[in-house]
């Protein structure tokens, strides 16, 4: 059974005695947190990091004097560090190591925002939660779809083209039709539309699931591109002007301080996206479909004993699966901007880390998520306010960060044991 | 060429086609027995069966030209993605597309305008790939032929890099990424060092070779030592070394003092790749060096001991541990050697007649094509060699095609994808042409292993 190759293969070196999985992070997180009060605290200067609760500079803010700041959160990332060192209860693990990145987080932020240029020494808060949620939707959809097909076994590489082909298609009877609505359900069903071809590919003629998802990538953008170039260049106010969704606010909700603003006057997306997590979470860890889904994703040939009918489901959820991604394509053409060329340009890569940085969860895909659009965010802000690090190493940050969880440097993450494997009755 | 076991690894390929099989074997004449896997019309190869009348050797070829082996396949593939994309092209020309609103009336003007507009593109990427009737001279009737070796170079490095980690066992869709940091260390190298022509080619390509090494080791060394799935580091890698790239053009000493866009410094004409046929047609050296190459790895995989372990590691690694072969120093020097050919793809970038300078987009998408050539060359090298050349003529054709019909450029993507789909599905093709069934054509490496 060449099948199972993988796991068997990987030579995984067992925390075994002393170093366990906790005190390595720990002594990182204890590395970096010296590393931050030292290098941070130096480099920043004596002015007032101001965090204001608003879009601009006035308004209510959290103020710290720059270098006490950078020194003081590096302290308490080092504290962190030294306590998971020294050995915590298992179930604080994940709390204190939260709290030791934040904290480090927290001193880079010091340290930038009080060396920025007289003036700008201010990071308006609202901007940036609204736009690390609004650079994570695509990221959230996608790496739902992910968690819709993996979890039954499929592997989906093809996120980026289900995201392409959502927003094309989005976009094109979007403006055809002149109804956001119209756009919506074509972008579920052009996202659909990728997905269904890798299920008949996957699931009946057993290609290669990784295999089949570059290539339907590249059909994507291929296909999208070529009609691009022949539709909607010609023709741009009757195949590329679809309607946008406007912005709903939600009562009551918007007013919260710094959540309502940034978060409670968006657009559908940003709440279907939020909705979505809530249901894929309840409807895979709650309801029986959700089991099925999970014991076919681990072992299909149990699921099936049990009569569970293992082909069916795996379609049904990879469909499901490209309907979800089409949704967070539309969330580019229906709502921000209109259709351009390969404009999806690797999200669809960053949503498959989000999923893998995630463990194959929902919330999990979420908070991964958020982290990676607020680590594209950030770069954003840096480089508004003239900071010295490159934006390009900051973007680099969400591909480094899955390489380390991959490699088991910071919490092994585990696939789905089916996931991948094509099933044969009998 | 000896040849891995085609019935190999994945079990899970075999009850797909057995329905295939059993279908049209009864349907086709029992007197020929499919043909072997690896050549194509072999007719001397199939035993004729005792109570039947031997067959005539035309009948033989006909019946085995007809069965599902590995050319026949390819051939109707190739001519499956082209009937794709003429659909592709009809529907997306509004003047022919308002002719099919008549076309119960007058069906010929509907056929007519699609004809002329497909044959119009098709006649063109021919043209623009192979020969041009219309062309005089020397250098016009070569240029087609030369634009074709341009493209197909660098196709050959990523493909051979790809196709060797799939003989290992492992999938890398890194090269895209080892290519990247391939092309920045030769662009480096040539346009930095002060060398002497000859020796400063030489420094610069194995600068790259070294460069895209590098970023095959990383995920190599991360599979044996943590069991790390390479799929998942090496997208991730790529992503990193885009970002690398678009970081490292704009340094100062790097970008090129006269221009206020992201372009490095041109590299240095002695460190250039010498052009084959005079200075008027692109064709440049880098395609010998694939063809050695192609040689070499071929040699590597199939004489070689490290490419018996190699195969013997990517059929099952259990057994090849069993049998004393060291799986992670396997995978590490795999993905060593993999980046190694990826690196040099994209040396060809840059030091061949493609640009002289870091951009961006220096690669295109050579790592990613490098995949499906793999694939539609069967993982094989001379076969990773051939797919190369269709893939180059494409996209040569496709460059005349676009400035001569007005058919955009990513028709060529969309051929690509949907050959390799249909390749990677011989199933498929088997069922729509009603093919006898024959063992080949299927992808030999037991790829499917998920995360």
């Amino acid at each position: 059974m060449s099948t199972t190759a993988v796991p068997e293969v990987a030579v995984t070196a067992v925390d075994e005695g002393f170093w366990t999985r906790a005190r390595k992070t720990g002594l990182v997180l204890l590395g970096l947190g010296v590393l931050a009060a030292v290098l941070f605290g130096a480099l920043a200067t004596g002015q007032q990091a101001r965090f204001t609760l608003s879009e601009t500079e006035g308004g209510a803010a959290l103020e710290i004097h720059g270098t006490v700041g950078a020194i003081l959160f590096g302290i308490i990332a080092a504290a962190a560090g030294a306590a998971l060192l020294a050995g915590v209860p298992k179930r604080w693990f994940t709390l204190v190591l939260g709290v030791g990145l934040v904290a480090f987080v927290l001193s880079f932020l010091c340290w930038q925002v009080s060396a920025a240029p007289e003036g700008r020494n201010f990071m308006p808060l609202v901007n940036v939660v609204r736009g690390t949620f609004i650079l994570a939707l695509p990221l959230i959809f996608g790496a739902l779809a992910g968690v819709l097909c993996e979890r039954s076994g499929v592997v989906n590489v093809a996120i980026e083209g289900q995201l392409l082909m959502g927003a094309f298609s989005g976009a094109l009877f979007g403006s055809i039709t002149g109804s956001v609505w119209v756009g919506l359900v074509a972008a579920a069903i052009g996202g659909a539309l990728i997905s269904l071809l890798l299920a008949v590919f996957a699931i009946r003629y057993l290609v290669d699931q990784v295999v089949m998802g570059i290539v339907l990538n590249l059909l994507a953008v291929g296909v999208t591109g070529f009609l691009y170039e022949r539709l909607m260049q010609t023709d741009a106010t009757k195949y590329n002007s679809a309607p946008r969704f406007s912005n709903w606010e939600i009562p009551l909700l918007k007013d919260i301080p710094l959540l309502g603003p940034a978060l409670f006057r968006g657009n559908i997306f940003l709440y279907v996206g939020l909705l979505l997590v809530l249901v894929i979470h309840l409807a895979l860890f709650r309801t029986r479909w959700g089991l099925r889904t999970r014991s076919v994703g681990e072992h299909p040939t149990a699921a099936d004993t049990l009569g569970v009918r293992v082909l069916r489901l795996r379609y049904r959820n990879v469909i499901m699966a490209g309907m979800v991604a089409g949704i967070g394509g539309a969330s580019y053409t229906l709502a921000l901007y209109s259709f351009t060329k390969n404009m999806i340009g690797g999200k669809g890569f960053i949503a498959l880390a989000a999923l893998i940085f995630g463990r194959w969860s929902p919330t999990g895909a979420l908070l991964a998520a958020l982290f990676f659009g607020f680590a594209d965010q950030l770069a954003t802000y840096l480089g508004a306010i003239g900071s010295s690090i490159p934006s390009q190493f900051l973007a680099m940050l969400p591909y480094l960060a899955t390489i380390l969880a991959v490699a088991g440097l910071v919490g092994r993450v585990r696939a789905p044991a089916a996931d991948g494997k094509p099933y044969i009755k009998g | 060429m000896s040849d891995v076991n085609p019935v190999s690894g994945s079990p899970d390929k075999e009850p797909a086609t057995e329905a295939q099989e059993a279908r049209s074997e009864a349907r086709a004449t029992p007197t020929a027995p499919a043909g072997d896997p690896d050549r194509a019309v072999p007719p001397a190869a199939t035993p004729a069966p005792g109570k039947e009348s031997r067959p005539t050797l035309g009948k033989l070829f006909l019946d085995n030209l007809w069965a599902a082996n590995t050319v026949t396949v390819t051939v109707l593939a190739v001519l499956l993605a082209m009937l794709v994309g003429a659909v592709l092209i009809i529907v997306s020309d509004p003047e022919v597309l308002s002719t099919y609103s008549y076309i119960t009336a007058r069906p010929s003007d509907a056929l007519n305008a699609s004809w002329t507009v497909v044959s119009e593109a098709y006649a063109n990427l021919f043209k623009g790939a192979i020969f041009d009737p219309d062309a005089s001279g020397f250098t016009a009737a070569l240029s087609p032929i030369s634009e074709t070796l341009t493209y197909t170079a660098p196709l050959v490095f990523t493909g051979l890099a790809v196709a060797l980690a799939f003989r290992g066992g492992l999938f890398n869709i890194g090269a895209q990424g080892q290519a990247t940091i391939g092309v920045i260390l030769s662009a480096v190298v040539g346009f930095a060092l002060p060398l002497p022509p000859g020796v400063h080619l030489l420094v610069a390509l194995i600068a790259g070779a070294l460069g895209g090494a590098l970023w095959g080791f990383i995920p190599g060394i991360l599979k044996a030592r943590t069991g790390a799935h390479e799929v998942i580091n090496t997208i991730m890698l790529n992503y990193v070394a885009v970002y690398f790239l678009s970081w490292i053009i704009i340094q100062s000493g790097v970008q090129n003092p006269n221009r206020s866009d992201a372009i490095s410094k041109p590299v240095e004409s002695s460190a250039q790749l010498p052009r084959l046929l005079g200075a008027d047609l692109r064709v440049h050296a880098g395609i010998l060096v694939a063809v050695l190459a192609t040689w070499f790895i071929a040699w590597l995989l199939n004489r070689s001991t490290l490419g018996f372990e190699l195969r013997a590691v990517g059929e099952n690694p259990d057994a090849a541990r069993t049998a004393g072969i060291s799986v992670t120093k396997t995978y590490v020097l795999v993905m060593v050697i993999s980046g190694l050919l990826a690196g040099l793809g994209g040396s060809n970038m840059v030091l061949g007649s493609t640009a002289n300078a870091l951009t961006p987009l220096v690669i295109a998408q050579i790592g990613f094509d490098g995949i499906l050539v793999a694939l539609l060359g069967r993982v094989k090298p001379w076969g990773v060699l051939l797919a190369a050349l269709l893939f180059g003529a494409l996209q040569a054709g496709g460059n005349r095609m676009q400035s001569y019909s007005g058919i955009s450029l990513e028709l060529v993507t969309v051929l690509q994808a949907l050959i390799v789909i249909f390749i990677a599905a011989p199933a498929m093709v088997k069922a729509i042409f009603q093919l006898r069934a024959a063992r080949a054509a299927r992808l030999q490496t037991s790829l499917a292993k998920g995360w």
